[in-house]
């Protein structure tokens, strides 16, 4: 293992207490900043009874409201605008598949502390000056080509910007310019793999030593498969929009959980019913508070996300906190028996155990409990002539479900086709216990 | 040798049944023998029937899930106590019985049974030994019954 290296080493190796007060003290100027330039968050804090005058450090986040997506729907586009628009160079947009989309303002500040992260991000994962960086991210509104593609430059990589798709130009690229450095999502990474073998190329005759993929989510195994194809270590990296961009999080060459930028974003985790504050280790969703950023000052943003932070020692000698790879949407979560449940779990033991992820849960309250009944189609490998041989497999489905949830489920098998599809996203969850609140 | 037989899943709901028979009479299946085990949620129809592949084909086709089995089918001696002197003597010999359901043949108007066992040449020979004969020649696609 080569030495580790940072980009800003007085920031990911400060130590923690340093790391609060800075926290702090750029806390305190940030409330003042939304507060005075914010109405719609200033409208928030007065309803909550808080002033600036209350922020007197981070032990103080949890006196300030929440901003959600509906927030910034309601406010778009300009509502959550914290600094006049002169002073902006550059917006960055979501994708908006889920109604209206975000369109995040920034400064030339915002750019260049964004930039900074995917610095970090790079050079966490070996990148030095004598790097050549593909970045085979998409390039525009999207936030993945511009971030990185920024953080090269700051490296100082020879930087090429690809953007996504063309993998015939990628390939040609990728050998004749010596590419040792890859950005892209992870399903490209892993198609980009694919393609290379079909052209006769074997791992060994690419450049590369790394990638950086993240902006979708990605399993161990998916991992495992993009190292081997490619050749290369693979590493995780964490972001959004309404935060900054890709950088937000990054994996150090520990591979285990991705360092958050806490010196521009300070995170907590909250039980996403009760809006408490978790302790550090819990499960729950994952918040963000801006710390410097001007243009676009999100403070306790909920990003949906949920995941575990850690501040357990990392071997690479950074001590910035360490965030779990998110392990589902607090969209989806349902709590059963006090049980945080995720669609996303079930399905992944429906694929295990061999049948097709098409499945129906339904939550209801009986006698005060819940109760879990999950809908599965059967298929021809499970099924003979016998109710015995039904009801087994079954019981052998609940099993492997109650492993991965911790609560007994009743499972019914049924006819291929009976679970209906809708159009897009399918309607998986009936939560009847809304039914009577 | 042991008797194919066919077993579809339905859902326990009104007009599945129809549904199905519908289906293998369009196909020109000629059913022989059938029988059902429910469930409050499911069913499974089991049958013996003329045109095992035909059969297959238009249940699958129609989205069903089918299981092709073997079982053992004994025409019944035609004395008091005749069902109950085959039991035994698969009893005795240890043989166990998942589930068994009658039918009558058509040419000499006989009572069948069809037995659901483990091993089903254990059992034919077991019969055999005690005189009993298993309806063999069913297994023939297009044999008379
Ligand atoms: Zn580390």
């Amino acid at each position: 293992m080569s030495t580790p290296r940072y980009y800003q080493p007085e920031i990911e190796t400060m130590s923690i207490d340093e790391m609060k007060a800075l926290q702090s003290e750029k806390l305190v100027k940030q409330v003042r900043h939304i507060y005075d330039n914010v109405p719609y968050y200033r409208a928030k804090m007065e309803r909550k009874g808080v002033t600036p005058d209350d922020i007197h450090g981070i032990e103080d986040l949890h006196k300030l409201p929440f901003i959600t997506k509906d927030d910034l729907r309601d406010q778009y586009p300009k509502g959550f605008l914290a600094v006049p628009q002169s002073e902006c160079v550059r917006i960055q947009s979501t994708s908006g598949t889920t109604g209206r989309r975000v369109v995040a303002f920034y400064t030339q500040h915002d750019v260049d502390l964004w930039e900074d992260c995917c610095a970090r991000a790079i050079m966490a994962v070996g990148g030095t000056n004598e790097d050549v960086c593909q970045v085979a991210y998409g390039y525009g509104l999207f936030t993945g080509g511009p971030g990185l593609n920024g953080g090269s430059h700051k490296v100082g990589c020879l930087t090429l910007p690809m953007s996504s798709g063309n993998t015939e130009r990628q390939i040609q690229f990728m050998m004749d310019l010596e590419a040792s450095i890859l950005c892209c999502t992870p399903s490209y990474a892993a198609y980009l793999g694919e393609s290379l073998k079909e052209r006769g190329y074997k791992p060994e005759d690419n450049k590369l030593k790394a990638g950086i993929f993240g902006a979708e989510p990605w399993t161990e195994e998916m991992r495992r498969d993009i190292e081997k194809s490619l050749g290369i270590k693979a590493y995780d990296i964490y972001g959004l929009t309404e935060i900054s961009g890709p950088g937000v999080s990054f994996e150090c060459e520990a591979q285990a959980g991705m360092h958050i930028n806490e010196d521009h974003f300070l995170p907590e985790i909250i039980d996403p019913d009760t809006e408490e504050v978790l302790p550090e280790g819990e499960k729950g969703e994952l918040v963000f508070t801006c710390l410097d950023k001007e243009a676009f000052p999100m403070v306790r943003y909920r990003t949906r996300d949920i995941c575990v932070l850690t501040r357990e020692k990392c071997s690479c000698g950074r001590t910035l906190i360490r965030m779990r790879k998110p392990m589902g949407r607090s969209d989806d979560m349902l709590i059963i028996r006090g049980v945080n449940v995720f669609p996303s779990q079930i399905e992944t033991v429906l694929l295990q155990e061999g049948y097709a992820p098409n499945y129906l849960i339904e939550v209801d309250r009986v006698n005060n409990t819940d109760t879990l009944d999950i809908y599965v189609e059967l298929t021809e490998d499970q099924f003979s002539d016998t109710v015995k041989a039904v009801t087994a497999a079954e019981k052998a489905l609940a099993g492997a479900i109650k492993t991965m949830l911790g609560i007994n489920p009743a499972v019914h098998l049924v006819a291929p086709k009976t679970i209906a599809r809708s159009e897009g996203k399918a309607v998986r969850v009936k939560d009847k216990r809304k039914l009577h609140d | 040798m042991a008797l194919k037989q066919i077993s579809v899943f339905v859902a326990n709901q009104t007009g599945s049944l129809e549904k199905l028979v519908n289906i293998l009479a369009e196909a020109g299946v000629d059913m022989r023998a059938m029988s059902i085990a429910d469930t409050q949620e499911f069913g499974i129809m089991r049958m013996i029937v003329k045109g095992n592949t035909k059969a297959c084909e238009a249940l699958r086709n129609a989205g069903y899930l089918v299981n092709v089995s073997h079982v053992t089918a004994v025409e019944i001696p035609d004395e008091p106590g005749g069902l109950a002197k085959v039991v035994s003597i698969l009893a005795s010999h240890g043989v166990n019985i998942e589930y068994t359901y009658a039918f009558m043949t058509r040419s000499h108007g006989k009572a069948c049974v069809v037995f659901r066992v483990e091993d089903n040449e254990a059992a034919e020979s077991i019969l055999a030994q005690n005189g009993i004969d298993t309806l063999s020649h069913l297994v023939a696609e297009d044999a008379p019954l």
